[in-house]
Order: C-alpha cells, then structure tokens, then sequence
C-alpha cells in the first residue's frame, strides 16, 4: 500500500468510527427523549402509564377552568368531546389559552388520574385563519414559529 | 458506479425526499367530529333581523337547513358567498347564518355590500354559542335535519366541488332519511 | 391598477430569470462571448423588475390596499406606518417575495464584485442564480403571488399583522436571516459552476471564500435576532426552544461554518476539494429544506385556505430538481476534483477535518430531531410524537465541548506536520492555566465545587489563554506590541475574533442555564416576592393605550438588599383589531445578569399571576454573536482577496487552457 493511500485509509476509518458512535449516541438520545403524544379518550382508555412524560391535547372544556385564589394553581378539563382529562397546572397559561381553544399539556398522569402539566402550550386560531384543533395538537413548540412560518 | 460511494449523498437525500413527501400527504388534521348526530346545543340569541327578541331552536326552520358561521372579517367567507346566494336563488334549502364573534352594524354592512343569503342570522358576538358547537373558526358549515340533529359538519371554506361533491349528497341523504 | 403593476413586473422577472438561466450558460458551453456577456445586464434587469415588485407591495401596504389579499390579512389601518412597511415579510407571499428579492441582490452583487472573475465564470455562476429565481419566481405566480386580489368586494379593513410580530426585532431579524440564507445560494452557485467547468482551484476558493464568509456572518447575526426577538417578545424565560422552524437556519449555520473551515484548507492546501463543493450543496439544500419545512405546512400550523399540499408539493419539487440534479452532478464529477493529499496525521488538515466531522454530525443529529417526528407518524401509522429539548441538548452540548477543546489546538497547529513538541510548547502551560484558574475561581467564587461552572471556565480559558498565547508568538519578534499586532493580517483577526465569539456565546449559554432562577407566583397589589438578591414587589396595574392595542401595564419596584434598584413594567396587551392577547416582558438587562418579569392573568379576587427571573450572563450569548458576526465581516476585508485577483485569474486559465466545458463535450 503506498503512504497515501494508507493515510486515506485511516482518515476514513477516523470519519468512520466518529459518525458511528455519533449515530448510536443519537439513537440512544432519541429514544429516551421522545414524548407520546395521547389523546383524552387514549388516556381514559387507560393506555398511560402514570409518571410517564407525554403530551395531552384537546380542548379546553367551557366552564371547566378554575383558578385557584391563593395559589398559582389552575385547574381545567381538556376534551376532545368523548372523554375528558382533568389537567392541573401550577404557573402562568399561555397568552392564547382561552376556553374552547385546542391546548397541548406536557407533563405526566398522577396515580390518582389528573394529569400534573409542567407546561401548557396554546396554538390558536384568528379569526378567519381557523387553525384546526390537530394542528395545534401537532404543535411542536409553545413559539408560534419564526416569522416566516407564523401565519 | 465505480466511486459508488459518491452515490451516498443522492441516496441519502432520495430517502429524505420520499419521507417528506409522504409527510405531506399524511392527514394530521382529523379529529373525530363530535356533534355529529346530536341535537343542537340550546341558545338564547339575538339576531340581526328580529330587534331584541331572543331567539331560541324554536326558531328554526322545521326542515333541514344549513348554519353557517361567518363573519365580515372572514375572507374565505367572501369565496363561499356566492355559492350560498345561488343555493338560495334556487330555493335548494334555508340557510341560516351564525354572525360569529362580529360586530353587528359590519355584518350588515357586508351583507349589503356581498349580497345577503342568509334566511335569518343569528348573533354569537362572543364566541359562547360557537363553544358550545365547538367551531374553530369562520367559515365553518353544518347541515341539521328536520328534528333538530346536527347530520354533517365542514370545517373551512367551501368551493364548488365541496358543494357537488358533499353538501348536496349530504343534504340528499339527509332528506332521504327523513321520508323513510 | 398599481397592484397589477407589481404582478407585471414579477412576470418580466421571471421571463429574464429564464433567459438568465439559459443563455450565458449554453454561452459558456459553446465558448460564445456574446452569449457569456449577456449574464451581467439580464441579471440587473431581474433585480430591477424584483425591486419594483417589492416596491408595489409595500406601496399596497402603505397605501391601506385592502382588495389585495395579503394586505387585507397582514394589515390594518390602526397598524402604525413602520409595521405596514415590514408586514411585506410579515406573511408566507410577501416574505416569498423579500426573500426572491434578496436572491436579486446577492446576483446583483455578484455582478458588481466579480471583475476579476474569468467571464465564463461568472457567466455560468449568474444562470445557476438565475435558474433559482426562476423556481422561486414560478412558486410565486403559481402558488402564492402576492398580488392576488379580493375583487369585486374588498373588505373595508384588514385583518392586522400578526400581534407577535409587531416587535422592533421583527424589522430587522427576517432581513438578516433571508440574507444571510440566501447568500448560501451564491456559493451553491460557485460549487456548481466548479464542477461544471471541472475546475476548482485555489484561485476559486479565493473567489468564493469572501461570498461564503459573508453569507455566515450575516445568517448569525439572523439567527441572533431571532433568539433575541423570542426571548423578549415569547416570555417564557428562554432564548432557544429547539422549535422544528428554528432548527434549519442552525442547520444550515453549521454546516456553513464546517464550509468555510474546509474551504480555508482548499485555498491554502488544496485539499478537501470535493468535500467542500458537497458541503456547499448541502448548505443550500438545507436552506432550502428550511424554506420547505416552514412554507408547507408541514410541521406548522395549517390554516383555512392553505389546506392543500399544492405549495409542499411545489417546493419538494423545485427541491428534488435542484438538490437532486446538483448530487448527482457531484457524484459525476466529483473524481475530477483532483485533492492533494500532502498531510501529516497530526496537521491543522487533520484538526479542521474533526471540526467538520463534528459540524456535520452535530447538523445531522437536528435534522435527525426535527424530522424524526414526522417520520415515526409515517412509520408507525399516525402516531404522533415530539422530541424534546433534552435530545438536543444531550447531543450538541458535548459536540461543542470537543469543538471548542479543538479550536485552541487547530489554530496553532501547523499545515502539513505538526510536530508534538510544538503543540506542547505552544499549549502546555495554556492547559495549566486554564484547569488551574478555571477551577479556583468558580470554587472561590461560589464557596462550592459546581462542576458545569468548571467545566465551562476551563474550556473558555483555554480558548482565550490559547489566543493570547498564538498572538503573542506571533508577535514575538516585532520592533513593538503595537506594530506586532498592526502586522498580523485581517483575517486572522476576524478568525480570532469569530472564535472569541463563539466562546463567549457557548460560556453565556452554559452560565445561564446553570444560573437562572425564576418563581412563579400570586400577587396582590402591595405584596412582594423574593427571587435571589432581589425583592419583587407589585405595585399593582394601569389601564394602557397604544396605537392599536390596549394594556394592563404592571409597576414591579424590584430593589436589593433593601434598597431600590429599579422599576419595570410588564404589560398585558390585547391588539383590538385581531384580539390577540400578547405578553410584553419587564426587562432589565445588564452585562452580567437580566432581570425579566412576565404578566400572567389577573383572579377574581384581584391578584395577578405572574413569573419573575434573574437570568445571569444571558446577554453574552447575543453580545458574542455579534462578535462572530464581526469577525467573519472582517475576514472579508482581508485585502488579499481584492490584491492579484486579476493576475491569479489569468494565471489559472493560461495554467488550465483546456479546461472549458465545451473542450470535455465538444
């Protein structure tokens, strides 16, 4: 073999075992941070395990919304119009959330079947931009994209 | 190919390509729709025509109808308009309009201005009736049959196609169910 | 009328984009100077119809315009006359157009600084722009022009920008980014005219060094923006949320960044020729795929009338065609990119490749993130799923620590061979300082032993201590300080600075998430709340009004250690025209620490809810961009780009005679 070849030979071994082991890590990450993402009538048919992470989504229920006086709690039922999860939530609401408006609740079910939120996000539609309840659903993130994407 | 693996890029990026694509066509919007069905939720609204009376579902035609939600704000509403003036030209079925979280003197202003299909419209200036509908937005069209039932639902603007393709079969069977 | 006067001037740039795309390049095939010579005027013609266009819109938008569809929903009389004029980027149409705009900008440049270019070069590197603005042009007119109008019935007011959006940082944060984006088409262009002509040289990666340069700097300091614009205008406490529309742009930052690193080994080594032409190519097709992913709805949300996939459809499209074609251009051609391969295995060739390899791993791993979602729904039959911020952040924040360990050794280090003994000179007591004070100043600092604080010290100094130390050798046997630094050349300033920069944007970063502290509490009028040195107190709120919004606006006296410090106030706005309900943050930002509070709802009983932070060192993460920025500026200037251009150009084509696409066809 002549030096140079040698050479190419073990940079592409170097690039080889460093995309490798870039690839495994990535998987790894990727399987302990993925959140399911449930809907109310998957978790009233009992399909989360309690002190999971996922998401919930749904509506949030007319009237359901309860704000406590003396704490930062606020409590809400979010429904996808078949079954209802009651989500429990301890800091400031999204400024979109709004009653009737299709929300996304990260956190986990507690043994006793509320769902402790560790943060609500609220997509939203305008007026006439009517965004649909699954995409708010679908939403990824509690920023309303960068702007090229925000409406 | 003998430096096959300058192929690996394209591969790579044909493999991309094939999952965005069919991203694209992978419908993230359904969600079962859920009056569907079931009466009407009960109101006690004002609307445009009858000064403060309050309306309630006893005013509403004893036939099958239409509501439709709409607002002047809505530009897709523009687009449906002429759909539903030619719908009532024919005298095909009522239509009933939902004023959805409007003000009252720009909705009849815009129906002055783009033709007025509607057989009465009812006010939701707040959005509290549209909650109870669980409307997302304006434009939005139900069907209601005879008794009061919610038979049908689109959520957005509706074309032409939409109007042959769903809404005169929908309202067809709607009415075929009712005779038998 | 006026309106269709801008749709007129779209089509006549979208015919001369035609001609552009065409002409000079069959010109450069055929060896025809006059075909060749039509690439500069047809180019100005395209930038000149852009800018009309663009022109009309916002003269649409100043205009109240409202039988335009897209100002009747981006605008609204009572919308104050600056957000009318940057609501043109305030929607998918107009931002299309700005964006194309820009594209007419960058060709335009290239035009002008372009003279000492061969003009066969510069002939193929315009119609490759130009076959771009035709795809771009086309999307316009067929998919989403405009200038489409609501006749015959136009609504008598709009519907009103986009509350979020009505934000200083929204003037200039989409500029700066669609600037920034494009300008990776320029040098998209360069690396296919390369592999065309099958010629690239060191004298091409001269020509293209400042374009890709600049096209980076710019797009940091978008990216910059855009962080900065969601910290202060999102309100809840972050700077960066791994959001599937903020991921391409970093996408596409990184691998510019791996580009021009492997770009600099082209110029000064020759070597890595193929790889950095594929880099090039795929810092455009991310840039792309960021247009996809935010335009096509397909990770965003969906609205009424945008329902069909006609625009996804178009853009894969356009994506395939031009991704598609140039990869297997690559993989054609790639074999006649004949690289050197003269290096040692200790080398700074050999370091700059691992500064790659962990660019391109860490941009993969994002893309990874962003689009695993979407694949797993099509996998597993609907599922749906999200990746959260921990998966990016177990990935990229050890891939920046290597970087970062790597970016003291790979200046230093020597082309070629490295010898061991030279790095140990150079760094050895580099190494000790930086462990040794980075360690005993956060311990004494904090009476504690914090492990991240450490960790982040100890890599930043010894970035810095590396720097200081290469200047000083540099520098050693100068007459003086002064004329030593005036004689090391501008590129390695805007080198050392970019780095500096970056350092101090990933110590900000890291301090800051280590640091912050924030409460959400309660709050009656008169009642207070303590968050680290500081008391909170809310002194209750005042009815506010603004040109087209109204406003709960809060007064929080915050003072320390019982003295008064500050007042800040923190709004609850609702824009009437939409009733969008937004946050505007209370902020008080310094250079070691922010203090920033955000307005909740208020309860039956009177009191507000409310979240108070104290965000040490998050301005460093904006402040080094800024440095970064600079510092690829800088490089720009370096006048050996502008020195001998002509002289090396002519050099090359009298070297490479027979080097013309016409002499490997014909």
């Amino acid at each position: 073999m002549k030096p140079h070849r040698r050479k190419k030979l073990g940079i592409i071994l170097f690039i080889a075992a460093g995309l490798g082991t870039a690839i495994g890590l990535s998987l790894y990450a990727l399987s302990n941070n993925i959140d399911l993402f449930f809907t109310p009538t998957q978790v009233a048919a009992g399909e989360v395990t309690p002190g999971q992470r996922i998401r919930v989504g749904g509506m949030v229920k007319e009237g359901s919304v309860s704000h406590s006086q003396e704490e930062l709690e606020v409590s809400f039922i979010a429904t996808d119009y078949n079954n209802d999860v009651h989500i429990l939530y301890a800091g400031i609401l999204p400024d979109l959330f709004r009653e009737g408006q299709g929300i996304v609740a990260e956190g986990a079910m507690r043994v006793d079947g509320i769902f402790q939120a560790s943060r609500v996000l609220a997509k939203h539609d305008e007026n006439y931009m009517s965004v649909e309840v699954k995409a708010a659903l679908d939403a990824a993130g509690q920023v309303p994209g960068m702007p090229q994407g925000a409406n | 190919m003998k430096n096959f693996k300058l192929y690996i890029p394209v591969a790579v990026f044909a493999v991309l390509a094939v999952f965005m694509w069919q991203g694209l066509f992978l419908d993230t919007r359904t969600l079962p729709s859920v009056l569907i069905d079931r009466p009407l939720p009960e109101f006690e609204l004002r609307s445009l025509e009858m000064g403060d009376r309050l309306l309630t579902t006893a005013d509403l035609p004893d036939e099958p109808f239409i509501l439709n939600i709409w607002g002047s704000y809505c530009l897709p509403c523009l687009q449906e308009n002429p759909i539903f003036m030619s719908a009532k030209e024919r005298g095909i079925i009522p239509i009933i309009g939902l004023n959805y979280k409007d003000r009252d003197d720009a909705a009849r202003n815009w129906l002055d201005i783009n033709g007025n299909p509607f057989d009465l419209n009812i006010i939701d200036d707040n959005g509290r009736y549209g909650i109870d509908l669980g409307v997302y937005g304006a434009p939005e069209t139900f069907l209601v049959d005879a008794n009061g039932v919610i038979r049908f639902k689109h959520i957005g603007v509706i074309n032409y196609r939409i109007w042959e393709d769903e809404i005169m079969p929908a309202i067809a069977a709607i009415r075929a169910g009712g005779n038998s | 009328m006026i309106p269709e006067l801008g749709n007129f001037a779209l089509i006549l740039a979208f015919c001369l984009s035609v001609l552009l795309g065409f002409i000079p390049m069959i010109g450069a095939a055929r060896n025809n100077v006059l075909w060749m010579s039509l690439a500069r005027p047809l180019t100005v013609g395209v930038f000149v119809f852009l800018s009309i266009s663009l022109f009309v819109l916002g003269y649409s938008f100043v205009a109240d315009d409202f039988s335009v569809q897209f100002v009747a929903s981006h605008s609204n009389t009572m919308l104050p006359i600056y957000y009318k004029i940057t609501a043109v980027w305030g929607g998918h149409e107009g931002s299309f157009l700005f964006w194309t705009w820009m594209l007419g900008g960058w060709m335009l440049a290239v035009c002008i600084f372009s003279k000492a270019m061969p003009d066969e070069f510069v002939a193929r590197v315009l119609a490759i722009m130009g076959l771009i603005c035709v795809g771009y042009t086309l999307f316009m007119l067929a998919t989403s022009n405009p200038f489409d109008r609501v006749l015959p019935f136009p609504p008598a007011d709009g519907a009103d920008l986009n509350a979020a959006l009505q934000d200083f940082a929204f003037i200039i944060h989409p500029p700066s980014l669609y600037m920034g984006y494009v300008g990776f088409s320029v040098v998209f262009a360069f690396a296919i005219a390369a592999l065309i002509s099958g010629r690239l040289d060191a004298a091409w990666a001269r020509w293209c060094r400042p374009w890709a340069n600049a096209a980076w700097a710019i797009l940091t300091l978008g990216l910059s923006l855009g962080s900065w614009w969601a910290y202060y205008e999102l309100g809840w406490g972050g700077w960066w949320a791994w959001d599937p529309v903020e991921n391409p742009p970093l996408i596409t930052w990184l691998l510019g960044a791996a580009m021009i690193h492997s770009l600099a080994a082209t110029e000064k080594r020759g070597v890595f020729k193929s790889w950095t032409v594929l880099l090039a190519i795929m810092a455009f097709a991310s840039s792309l795929l960021g247009t996809f992913i935010t335009r096509s709805g397909l990770l965003t949300s969906v609205h009424a009338f945008a329902t069909d996939p006609t625009r996804g459809v178009y853009i894969l499209g356009f994506l395939a065609l031009i991704i598609g074609g140039s990869l297997i251009l690559y993989a054609v051609r790639a074999p006649q990119l004949k690289s050197e391969f003269g290096f040692g295995s200790f080398s700074r060739e050999v370091f700059l490749l691992a500064n790659n390899l962990i660019l391109v791993v860490a941009s993969a791993a994002i893309l990874l993130g962003t689009l695993y979602p979407m694949v797993y729904q099509a996998m597993s039959g609907g599922d749906l799923i999200s990746v959260g911020p921990p998966f990016f952040n177990t990935i990229f924040v050890p891939l920046m620590g290597i970087l970062v360990v790597l970016m003291a050794i790979g200046p230093i280090s020597r082309w070629k061979r490295t010898s061991f003994a030279h790095l140990r000179a150079q760094l050895g007591k580099v190494a000790i300082a930086a462990v040794s004070l980075g360690v005993v100043i956060p311990v004494l600092l904090t009476m504690d032993v914090p492990f991240g604080t450490i960790g982040t010290a100890v890599l930043a100094l010894w970035v810095i201590f590396s720097m200081a130390s290469d200047i000083k050798t540099k520098i050693a046997n100068k007459s003086s300080v002064v004329s030593g630094l005036r004689s090391l050349p501008v590129s390695y300033w805007g080198m050392t600075l970019a780095h500096f920069g970056f350092v101090m944007t990933m110590a900000g970063a890291c301090l800051t998430s280590i640091y912050s502290i924030e409460r959400s509490v309660l709050l009656q009028a008169g009642q207070s709340a303590e968050l680290g040195r500081y008391t909170f107190r809310f002194e209750g709120t005042r009815y506010v009004e603004g040109p087209n919004f109204i406003a709960d606006e809060a007064t929080i006296v915050v003072s320390r250690g019982g003295e008064f410090y500050k007042n800040l106030y923190p709004q609850k706005r609702l824009y009437v025209a939409s009733g969008t309900p937004t946050s505007q943050m209370g902020i008080d930002g310094r250079f070691l620490r922010d203090l920033f509070t955000t307005l909740g709802d208020q309860r039956e009983n009177g009191a507000w809810s409310m979240t108070v932070y104290v965000k040490p060192f998050v301005r460093w993460i904006w402040i080094g961009t800024i440095f970064i920025a600079f510092g690829g500026i800088l490089a720009v200037t370096d006048k050996r780009y502008r020195q001998f251009k002509v002289k090396q150009s002519e050099k090359v084509a009298r070297d490479n005679p027979g080097t013309t696409l016409a002499g490997e066809i014909v």
